[in-house]
């Protein structure tokens, strides 16, 4: 696979099926796992670096899992490629800074990712559709067996496994859901949600990851503790704090059709309306319309749309993915023309 | 030892130069210690380093008493307080007392509850085995006072416990 074998496809996480995918766009979880005795990539010379791409690489290699995949060495890409890369969530920001000896391994479709000398020397992770954190803590955690028995992990069985940053130690499990909310958001009830998750100890932030605000009504929930639970339990606390969660977005979005359902399709076919029409867009904007969109296809208001497409768009409208889809680069201007140009050919427009 | 300076009082601060590869040793008293600072300082910039010897003797003691290192991978306590990185797996084990305590105030318990690799890679394990194989052979060695013996297999060990680490 090449990186521009990307473009045309996206991941198996957008395709907008599975549990709750009404509100729930995706799941993920992500592992950090590092080779015990070997300085963590912080501490790593360049050689030490390299060394534990090699070591990690041969691993994967003997792995069903990783049959389909394709490493990519970070420090042989252009900007364009890394910022396309972060985009698509499969890796972060950090992971494009100072690229020695860091790489990407990303499976078919997209469904896991290995950042290779990150914080850690290996963060796994699985992204599912849905709310699907069972299904993917079952993928996730069989992947990290067949690695355990390849590679020496750094644990302890008091602290269990090792981390750079002792704000992951333990089970160094981050599970994360990304919810879309809008009618908590417009009901005005969000930031008492958003408070009530804080207080229990998850986090929460944007759609475009950490340190980004909420765009397009997306909120990225997941747990902060890594350290004196079993993975399970980390995961059902998620669970059953996701489910009242969801409820009182169905009860917002009920509220909303009932008091006021014009007001609600009116902003609905609005905002799909200046989706196809308009010829110059910006990111912001587009990702406020889509949202609307959004709602408008889980509340059956707009019927002949398919979420996936709707879902895709929230990628591929971003900087990078404009500019791989046209083959150059493209200043800011030239992008809110293509942005709008590739939104009109998606949802059918004039 | 009197000042290399004044020549007055007690020099209480030793500083050792290398200019062009030629090492100079140098004893101060507390306040030429100052003073030369200031000149380094104009020189190297070397303000960092020489601040510190500005209260060298009491400093020292302090030090002493705080710096702790990890012997794998040389990351002291204090860096990592300032970085909020650990420096590898290693370093859980050195600083074992401080991180039990930060350990708890982040995630409010300090005890592992999760998985545990599913099994230790076949050719390390092996190699464990072979280790407690020679370990026993050794005992027995000293047993029947064959310290000849014991001391041979207890260099063998010593060999592949270091060539496990590196």
């Amino acid at each position: 696979m090449r990186l521009d074998d990307l473009i045309y496809h996206t991941g198996e996480w957008l395709r907008g099926t599975g549990p709750h995918s009404n509100i729930v766009m995706s799941s993920r979880i992500r592992l950090a796992r590092n080779l015990a005795q070997k300085p963590f990539p912080n501490r790593a010379t360049k050689k030490g670096s390299i060394s534990i791409l090699e070591t990690v690489e041969e691993a994967v290699s003997g792995i069903d899992y990783f049959k389909k995949s394709t490493t990519f060495k970070i420090h042989e890409m252009d900007n364009i490629d890394k910022q396309f890369l972060i985009e698509r969530h499969l890796m972060s920001h950090e992971h494009s800074m100072n690229t020695e000896g860091k790489a990407l391994i990303v499976s078919d479709e997209e469904i896991l990712s290995v950042m290779v000398n990150e914080e850690d020397h290996m963060r796994i992770q699985v992204m599912q559709s849905g709310l699907n954190l069972n299904e993917t803590w079952k993928i996730i955690n069989s992947i990290d067996d067949a690695l355990s028995k390849r590679l020496d992990f750094a644990y302890s069985p008091r602290w269990g496994y090792l981390t750079a940053c002792p704000t992951n130690t333990g089970t160094a499990m981050r599970g994360s859901v990304m919810l879309h909310l809008p009618a908590l958001v417009m009901t005005k009830q969000i930031n008492k949600v958003l408070s009530a998750i804080a207080k229990l100890s998850f986090a929460s932030r944007g759609f475009y990851g950490e340190g980004t605000q909420a765009q397009g009504n997306f909120y990225q929930i997941s747990n902060q503790v890594s350290l004196g639970h079993s993975e399970e339990e980390i995961l059902q606390n998620i669970n059953g704090l996701l489910k009242q969660v969801i409820e009182q977005e169905i009860q917002a979005r009920q509220a909303l059709m009932v008091q006021n359902k014009p007001m609600l399709e009116d902003k609905i076919f609005r905002s799909l309306g200046v989706l196809k029409s308009a010829y110059i867009i910006s990111s912001q904007e587009t990702v406020e319309l889509l949202s609307m969109v959004r709602m408008g296809i889980d509340l059956d208001v707009l019927k002949d749309l398919d979420r996936r497409v709707v879902n895709e768009l929230f990628i591929t409208i971003q900087p990078a993915h404009l500019q791989k889809i046209e083959g150059k680069k493209l200043s800011a201007s030239a992008r809110d023309t293509k942005r709008a140009s590739l939104i009109r050919e998606k949802l059918g427009g004039v | 030892m009197q000042c290399d300076i004044c020549g007055k009082k007690k020099a209480t601060v030793h500083l050792t130069e290398i200019v062009d590869e030629q090492m100079s040793e140098m004893h101060l008293c507390e306040e030429c210690a100052r003073t030369k600072s200031v000149q380094m300082e104009q020189q190297f910039g070397l303000s960092d380093l020489l601040a510190g010897l500005a209260d060298f003797g009491k400093q020292v003691k302090d030090k002493e008493q705080t710096t702790l290192a990890c012997a794998n991978c040389k990351l002291d306590y204090e860096e990592f307080k300032k970085m909020g990185r650990l420096g590898c797996s290693e370093c859980y084990t050195e600083f074992e007392s401080h991180l039990a305590n930060l350990l708890k105030k982040i995630h409010g318990s300090n005890r592992h509850l999760g998985k545990a690799p599913g099994s230790i890679p076949v050719a390390h394990k092996k190699e464990i085995e072979t280790i407690n194989d020679i370990k026993h052979e050794m005992q027995e060695s000293i047993a029947r006072e064959d310290f000849e013996k014991a001391a041979e297999l207890r260099d063998k060990i010593r060999g592949m416990e270091q060539e496990d680490k590196s």
